[in-house]
């Protein structure tokens, strides 16, 4: 149950923990960025229309990495293009996200072998949380890629954000 | 217009000069030394039997560096006398050169900097001779039959 599903009384006063009420709003608000680099972007733009409705998650395409939570890379990933996404990814405020959809931002997909054009796996120019397979990912696996989002956000706490463990090198990988 | 006309025309334009045909193809096409390959394309956009006035497109061939040969092929079409046409030079796989076509057809730019980026094959008179799909600063030119790709590019791994 949601937070605000819950019956508010005592002259609605709620007390939470604040760990809860941040997860909960960031969560709830996770801005993509709104651009893909091949033709999963089309399951992307598929997954934003009316049948799928990813509005009802607050997810919003924003149009520039200074508003966007999360990055969802839709397709291949190309030499040329990774210097711009691994910019892109620079450019967003923290906390950010990384959703990688579609085999080919994966692991390189069909490219693996032969596409000498193709980076073998997003990961490999910036740090990603969640791996949507798929060629391409139907929106309702891009849908269970952002619901395995915010449960990893759920469980996340201020007392020790991503940041900071990094620079105190206890992050791990 | 079939090509064995066209071929006869320009026999018959060009004295002393070989044009090979090339039969079994679709479309049909002749084979031109690289050396004439301006004068013979000026000739065929401007011929008003022919009139090619559309470069659809430009290939790269590479035959390898056991046969030491490399082709580029344009495909020509005459909107107004509806025919297609192919033709093909042949170059030196040791240093592929041959003259642009960008004062005949301005869509020859791009397709010329694509053959250039894709096989390293060298067009005289160019504009603007750059890689147009590849970044700049890639190495090689990945469609030749021994082409090998990089290790590394600006610090990324290339191989899977």
């Amino acid at each position: 149950m949601g937070l605000l599903d819950q019956k508010i009384t005592h002259g609605g006063v709620i007390i939470s923990k604040l760990d809860d009420l941040i997860n909960w709003a960031r969560l709830s608000s996770m801005w993509p960025m709104g651009f893909g680099t091949a033709c999963c972007a089309i399951e992307f733009m598929s997954a934003q229309s009316t049948p799928y409705d990813l509005d009802r998650f607050g997810v919003i395409p924003r149009a520039s990495p200074r508003q966007s939570d999360v990055m969802i890379v839709a397709g291949t990933v190309t030499f040329k293009m990774a210097d711009r996404v691994r910019r892109l990814y620079e450019q967003m405020a923290e906390p950010r996200y990384v959703i990688s959809m579609g085999s080919c931002s994966n692991c390189g997909g069909p490219y693996w072998e032969h596409g000498y054009h193709v980076v073998k796996g997003v990961d490999r120019i910036i740090p990603v949380d969640v791996y949507v397979p798929g060629c391409p990912p139907r929106p309702e696996a891009l849908i269970g890629g952002l619901i395995k989002l915010q449960d990893k956000i759920r469980s996340e706490t201020i007392v020790a954000p991503k940041a900071v463990e990094k620079i105190l090198g206890t992050h791990e990988g | 217009m079939k090509a064995e006309e066209i071929k006869i025309l320009l026999e018959k334009s060009f004295p002393g000069k070989a044009f090979e045909l090339i039969e079994n193809a679709t479309p049909q096409g002749l084979a031109v030394s690289a050396e004439d390959l301006v004068e013979v394309m000026d000739f065929l956009h401007t011929h008003n039997q022919l009139y090619f006035d559309m470069l659809s497109c430009i290939t790269g061939l590479d035959n390898g560096p056991e046969t030491g040969t490399m082709e580029v092929i344009y495909n020509l079409y005459s909107i107004p006398n509806n025919i297609h046409l192919m033709v093909k030079v042949v170059l030196n796989r040791d240093k592929p050169t041959i003259d642009s076509l960008v004062d005949l057809w301005k869509t020859a730019d791009w397709q010329e900097r694509e053959v250039f980026d894709m096989f390293g094959i060298h067009f005289n008179n160019h504009p603007d001779l750059r890689r147009i799909l590849m970044p700049a600063d890639w190495e090689g030119y990945p469609l030749r039959k021994d082409y090998k790709e990089q290790t590394y590019y600006r610090g990324m791994k290339v191989e899977y």
